[in-house]
């Protein structure tokens, strides 16, 4: 019973991993991106349309992390070099991406000619949970770690690359010192402006990623519209629970993910907690650790200084 | 020297004199007529006709006296709820939480219509008008009290409290209030006759508080002290400070205020729209609000002019479903598609871009 909440936690949290990896590299560039949910939703359209033409796991996500991408790039064009505001444009960029998925998918859905989209055999089969001999088959431990689908294990695989990338290179050394201030990186000869569209770029693609797991797997590879259903908006709130550190944020997002099927796991006959209980519980911690990281004013627990401010290099 | 030109980006930024309120008019006009046009480019892409479609929308909104009193209200929440937030706005508090305190303007309002709808109808609707400031200002005054004390983000913190409200609905509606009378899915009982909004010109009377509000908040933030002290907390704490201004009372404040509003809003659709209290009371409205104002530059008649038109988006959408089964996402692409071009037009009204060479040009290098 355990065992099973656990991988349950694993599952229900994956997506929001990729999600929170994306925005902790747009957050580390200065970019607080509102738009994590429009830019999954667009990965997730993409993500579920490439899958279902081409039948192969791969180039579903690379549509999905294209998809992204591009939503991301929408906003880097805006904020970075036409410097708009980074709220407006976030909030924006996520009815968009939304609006878009989901017009996509009913589009293809009435031009298909029948009442749903499945994903075909093939991919269904790679999207499958994975079966080591020998690993997958040991008592606990097997069922614990090798047995998820190939998604969770990519997401585990981003977060390790961008842990390493953020704190033990050189380029992730400079990219913090844009997010916290831009103007001295400026000054010691960082390219400021191409390490922030990089970092949103890639953040917006990984975020696309996530996507694509919500309308490939959470449904059953049915389409279905609104599958990112606020999914991203938790993103954003599980960076700050995680504080900003990508290692973090694979136990905060299974955390996360966590809280989000523990209403399924708990005997209904001790506890009589309401289930909107357990739905509000994310966010409620997520407000605690926002308060209790203020009060404290720990530096290294907090939001890049620069975060919401857009760099104009003749106002430094 | 080539070793400078070779290092000297393609292009950059630099500011440009300030232009006239025409200049930036005909700008904005541009720009939407740009994003209109790569809207209609997105509509051919999908093999229709964009001149077709674009009628549709317009006449959809108009085209009969049920289909004006539709687009009215979708106007109502989405005007007032804009005004609300442009007072946060204006102090540069980011109140993205226009969606909670909807909400929870809409539950306390709802509470007086489910258990004291047996009020006189005048006082019933008095105090559920007050439930529902009260409402939303407490929600507002969550983040303003962690805002002004600890410095605590309040992007982020308001963005919480949307989803905590949310959840309060989806407990009332699961639990305490959750109609015994109904089958299958529960939810909150209908509102009884007594507590209802009444209709004026077949809409419910929201519009007519809708429009006195924006007389109420353009005068309240161009001609009342308090007003003048938004403006300034906006521009600079420091000199709000130093003026002798008692920054951290004016914060609070301008939240309880901006919520408050938010909390009628949400009374209103409530009362006048749903006639129950339903989870999509807000229904994103309050993340449509601050696209709107901000669109309006702040600017209380500017918003009822935008809110206006992204009402008959809104409806006009709905209308094109039905003429040519394009699903109603349309209209939030459309106006995503809007808003990204008037937003990158605004850069041009501020800055302009140099390219490289431009100052080997005029000699001064």
């Amino acid at each position: 019973m355990f065992i099973n909440f656990l991988i349950a936690a694993v599952f229900a949290g994956t997506p929001l991993l990729f999600g929170t990896l994306g925005e902790i590299l747009n957050e580390k560039s200065g970019h607080l991106n509102l738009g994590v949910e429009g830019m999954m939703a667009m990965g997730a359209c993409a993500g579920f349309m490439a899958g279902f033409l081409s039948d192969s796991l791969i180039i579903a996500i690379i549509a999905a992390f294209l998809a992204g991408l591009f939503g991301a790039l929408i906003y880097a064009v805006l904020t970075i070099t036409f410097l708009a505001n980074q709220n407006v444009t976030g909030l924006t960029l996520s009815i968009f991406g939304v609006g878009l998925s989901n017009f996509v998918g009913e589009y293809m859905l009435t031009n298909s000619h029948t009442t749903s989209l499945k994903l075909p055999a093939q991919i269904t089969a790679q999207l499958s949970n994975i079966n080591i001999t020998g690993l997958s088959e040991i008592p606990v431990i097997g069922s614990l770690f090798f047995q998820y689908n190939p998604f969770v294990y990519l997401g585990i695989v981003i977060a390790i690359i961008c842990g390493y990338y953020l704190n033990h290179t050189k380029i992730g050394l400079n990219l913090r010192a844009v997010g916290e201030n831009p103007g001295a990186a400026d000054a010691t000869g960082i390219k400021v402006t191409k390490l922030k569209y990089i970092n949103v770029l890639v953040g917006g693609g990984i975020c696309g990623i996530g996507g694509a797991y919500c309308s490939m797997i959470i449904n059953g590879g049915v389409w279905m519209s609104n599958s990112v259903n606020g999914l991203g908006w938790i993103s954003v709130a599980l960076v700050i629970f995680a504080v900003w550190s990508p290692i973090k944020a694979i136990f905060g997002s299974f955390i996360f993910g966590a809280f989000n099927v523990l209403k399924y796991y708990i005997p209904k006959t001790y506890f009589t907690i309401p289930n909107a209980f357990y739905d509000m519980l994310p966010f409620i911690i997520t407000a605690l650790v926002l308060v209790v990281t203020s009060i404290r004013k720990s530096k290294e627990n907090s939001q890049p200084a620069s975060c919401g401010v857009n760099y104009f290099r003749e106002e430094r | 020297m080539n070793k400078m030109q070779i290092n000297e980006p393609l292009f950059r930024t630099i500011k440009r004199k300030p232009r006239s309120a025409r200049e930036i008019m005909r700008l904005r006009m541009f720009a939407l007529v740009f994003a209109l046009i790569a809207g209609g480019l997105f509509v051919l892409m999908i093999g229709y006709n964009p001149v077709e479609v674009y009628s549709t929308i317009i006449s959809g909104a108009f085209r009969s006296k049920m289909a004006i009193q539709a687009t009215v209200k979708f106007m109502i929440p989405l005007l007032m709820s804009s005004l609300g937030v442009t007072l946060a706005f204006k102090m540069k508090f980011w109140n993205i939480g226009a969606e909670g305190q909807i909400i929870m303007g809409a539950v306390f309002a709802s509470y007086f219509a489910l258990f004291y709808s047996k009020l006189p109808h005048f006082l019933l609707i008095f105090i559920m008008f007050v439930a529902g400031f009260i409402g939303g200002g407490i929600w507002g005054l969550i983040p303003a009290f962690f805002k002004s004390k600890y410095e605590t983000n309040e992007t982020l913190f308001t963005l919480m409290l949307n989803y905590i409200a949310l959840h309060v609905i989806t407990f009332l509606r699961d639990g305490p209030w959750k109609d015994p009378g109904s089958s299958g899915f529960p939810k909150i009982a209908r509102f009884v006759k007594n507590a209802q909004l009444d209709k004026v010109l077949g809409v419910q009377f929201g519009w007519i508080i809708a429009l006195i509000l924006v007389v109420v908040v353009f005068v309240y933030l161009k001609y009342t002290k308090q007003g003048y002290e938004i403006s300034v907390v906006g521009v600079s704490q420091a000199t709000a400070r130093y003026g002798g201004m008692n920054v951290k009372k004016i914060v609070l404040r301008t939240m309880v205020l901006s919520g408050g509003i938010c909390g009628i809003t949400g009374m209103i659709q409530a009362t006048g729209s749903d006639i129950t209290l339903a989870s999509s009371v807000a229904g994103g409205v309050g993340f449509s609000a601050i696209i709107v104002s901000w669109l309006a530059n702040l600017n209380p008649f500017g918003i009822l002019i935008v809110s206006f038109l992204f009402s008959v988006l809104e409806k006009g959408s709905s209308v094109m479903q039905s003429t040519f089964g394009l699903s109603t996402y349309s209209a939030d692409v459309l106006q995503g598609i809007i808003l990204f071009f008037i937003l990158g037009c605004e850069f041009f009204i501020r800055y302009k871009l140099v390219f490289r060479g431009y100052h080997s040009k005029g000699g001064a290098k």
